[in-house]
């Protein structure tokens, strides 16, 4: 049975209490894009602001649980500075951590994620992979994660 | 008195006098818990602490007895058999119909529609009466803590047929505000609104809007989803012309709920879905629809489940409505006491401040802690909120929340119930406050 633990870990904490890249851009030249989470009724708003082909920077608005915060935190501060494929590269193994099967729980998410992408590194990012032990969280955790993704594809 | 003549017909302990003082009914809450299966359950290590009745209410053995009797003994399609089994079937469906409008004091029987559950009893009015009857020019008068099962059906319709929507409003502490209400019912046909809110607690005077309404000349829907399983629900008394409930609130199964309108609507009305039992004549180029309620249940119904919420509906009246009620008082009363007494000002509590306004249904906010981060903590105690909009989305916004977390008791609670859920709160707060 996965405790609290699994889930609430410090260095998640640490980014719900202190959100990195917290606010907005104008927009444009920004793009702004919105995500909902219709199951809590969370709302992430991302603004995006691509130059060169790079993620010169970005801002979270919005208001959520622990968790949707934290990974919202952690990904702007991955993403920043990376160009746009990598964006896109850190997207698809954030996404294929959360989508690993319960069956799989032996082999860590996180590995299975650096499989899907072999150049990716997580980091920090590792902390989330005990959220897919409560599946009903994975949404939480995915949320800002699909917004970023709109919003690269809304600006390529 | 009817209730303690109820009790008595029910194994001793079920529902009993107040030692003193009272003559009001008391449920023996030891006795109840121990009808309840599930209740033996442990969740994560712990015992189950069910909080979440508002959403759906656990089943009592007899109830799950009951449906298993039937499938095991005596199923066969309905209305349509001549053989045996058929019959009993017909006869174990249109005697759960008589139990329910007995338990809501419905005049007829045939006033009593099976419907899948609340939802598609305010969509079939919206359907049917609403399709025949509302158009421009025309309004429906919702307030602002409608469930959005009674709000979507209205905008759905509203932008086919030109209506106006419009919003009873209410105060900050939960209660409608009616000042206006004469006003605001100016070229009403329809007022829909919820006898307890889901969210608030709030039991509203449906009366007192049922009878400005009708004066103006408009119909009174009352969404009694949290009210028939809770209060003794009489039509008559609260003069309304449509009630909808359902049958998993009430102990009963999923699957089945009720619409009861007064007899003269439900013919005139035209029919909802069309297909097989509805009908009286088919041919090449149309159809005559059968009588009332048959009329609105087309295709086999859930035969099962209908005696399932007979079943329910027996069980709760030998509890006695009056002591179910006055249980959630008492309980609701001690859970805001003992959550503001244990957690002061980090705890926000909406809706009515005197338990006797509000049903059982607690809704909170705890410091700035996302209801869905309180209720994980909480699970990991064996504690079932519910974390969410609560399908209010309207009313969330009223509140200036995104969500809250909700509390909600029933027949099957008690304080040490209560007690779990203010620690396990405080562990939330130590955790993420």
């Amino acid at each position: 049975m996965p405790g609290l633990e699994d889930l609430y870990r410090e260095i998640i904490l640490d980014h719900y209490r202190n959100p990195r890249n917290r606010g907005e851009l104008p927009s444009p030249p920004a793009r702004r894009v919105e995500g909902f989470n219709p199951l809590c009724g969370d709302e992430i708003v991302v603004y995006l602001l691509i130059e060169a082909g790079k993620v010169t920077d970005l801002r979270i608005a919005g208001q959520g649980c622990s968790i949707s915060q934290s990974s919202a935190s952690m990904m702007s501060s991955a993403v920043k500075g990376k160009t746009v494929e990598e964006a896109h590269a850190l997207i698809r193994a954030f996404k294929s951590m959360m989508s690993i099967h319960e069956a799989r729980l032996d082999q860590t998410a996180a590995e299975e994620a650096a499989g899907a992408e072999p150049e990716v590194k997580l980091g920090d990012l590792e902390a989330l992979q005990g959220v897919v032990k409560f599946p009903v969280r994975i949404k939480c955790a995915t949320l800002s994660w699909n917004t970023l993704a709109q919003a690269l594809d809304g600006s390529a | 008195m009817a209730e303690l003549t109820a009790a008595a017909s029910v194994p001793p302990g079920r529902a009993q006098p107040q030692a003193q003082g009272s003559a009001l009914p008391r449920l023996d809450v030891a006795t109840v818990r121990k009808d309840f299966p599930i209740l033996e359950r442990r969740v994560n290590g712990h015992r189950l602490v069910y909080l979440d009745s508002a959403s759906s209410s656990q089943k009592p053995r007899a109830v799950l007895d009951a449906m298993e009797h039937y499938y095991e003994t005596t199923h066969a399609n309905v209305h349509r058999g001549v053989y045996t089994i058929a019959e009993e079937a017909t006869a174990l469906f249109e005697e759960a119909r008589a139990k329910v409008a007995r338990f809501i004091g419905a005049p007829d029987v045939s006033e009593v529609v099976f419907a899948k559950n609340v939802t598609e009893a305010i969509n079939l009015v919206a359907q049917t009466w609403g399709r025949r009857h509302l158009g421009q020019g025309d309004a429906v008068l919702l307030t602002h803590m409608e469930h959005h099962a009674n709000i979507v059906p209205w905008h759905m319709l509203s932008a086919e047929r030109g209506f106006e929507v419009r919003w009873l409003p209410i105060t900050d502490d939960g209660h409608l505000i009616l000042d206006d209400l004469d006003r605001l019912l100016e070229g009403v046909k329809l007022v829909s609104l919820t006898a307890i809110s889901n969210v608030l607690g709030t039991a509203n005077p449906v009366r007192r809007v049922a009878d400005a309404a009708h004066a103006a000349g408009a119909l009174v829907l009352a969404d009694a989803a949290q009210h028939v399983p809770h209060v003794r629900t009489r039509v008559a008394d609260m003069a309304c012309d449509f009630l909808g409930f359902t049958g998993h609130k009430m102990l009963g199964p999923t699957g089945i709920g009720c619409l009861w309108a007064r007899r003269s609507l439900l013919e005139e009305m035209p029919p909802f879905l069309g297909g097989g039992e509805m009908i009286r004549d088919v041919r090449l180029d149309g159809f005559e629809p059968t009588e009332v309620p048959w009329k609105f249940e087309a295709g086999t119904p859930p035969i099962a489940e209908a005696v399932g919420l007979g079943a329910a509906v027996d069980y709760l009246e030998a509890l006695g409505m009056d002591a179910v009620r006055a249980h959630e008082i008492e309980l609701t009363g001690y859970a805001m006491r003992v959550l503001r007494e244990r957690h002061g000002d980090a705890i926000q509590i909406h809706g009515p401040a005197d338990p006797r306004d509000r049903g059982g249904v607690i809704s909170f906010c705890y410091k700035d802690i996302h209801p869905h981060d309180l209720s994980q903590v909480l699970d990991q105690h064996g504690v079932c909120v519910r974390a969410s909009h609560h399908c209010a989305k309207p009313l969330m916004r009223r509140l200036g929340v995104a969500a809250t977390a909700r509390a909600s008791v029933y027949v099957y609670n008690d304080e040490s119930d209560i007690d779990v859920l203010a620690e396990a709160l405080a562990e939330a707060d130590a955790l993420l406050g």
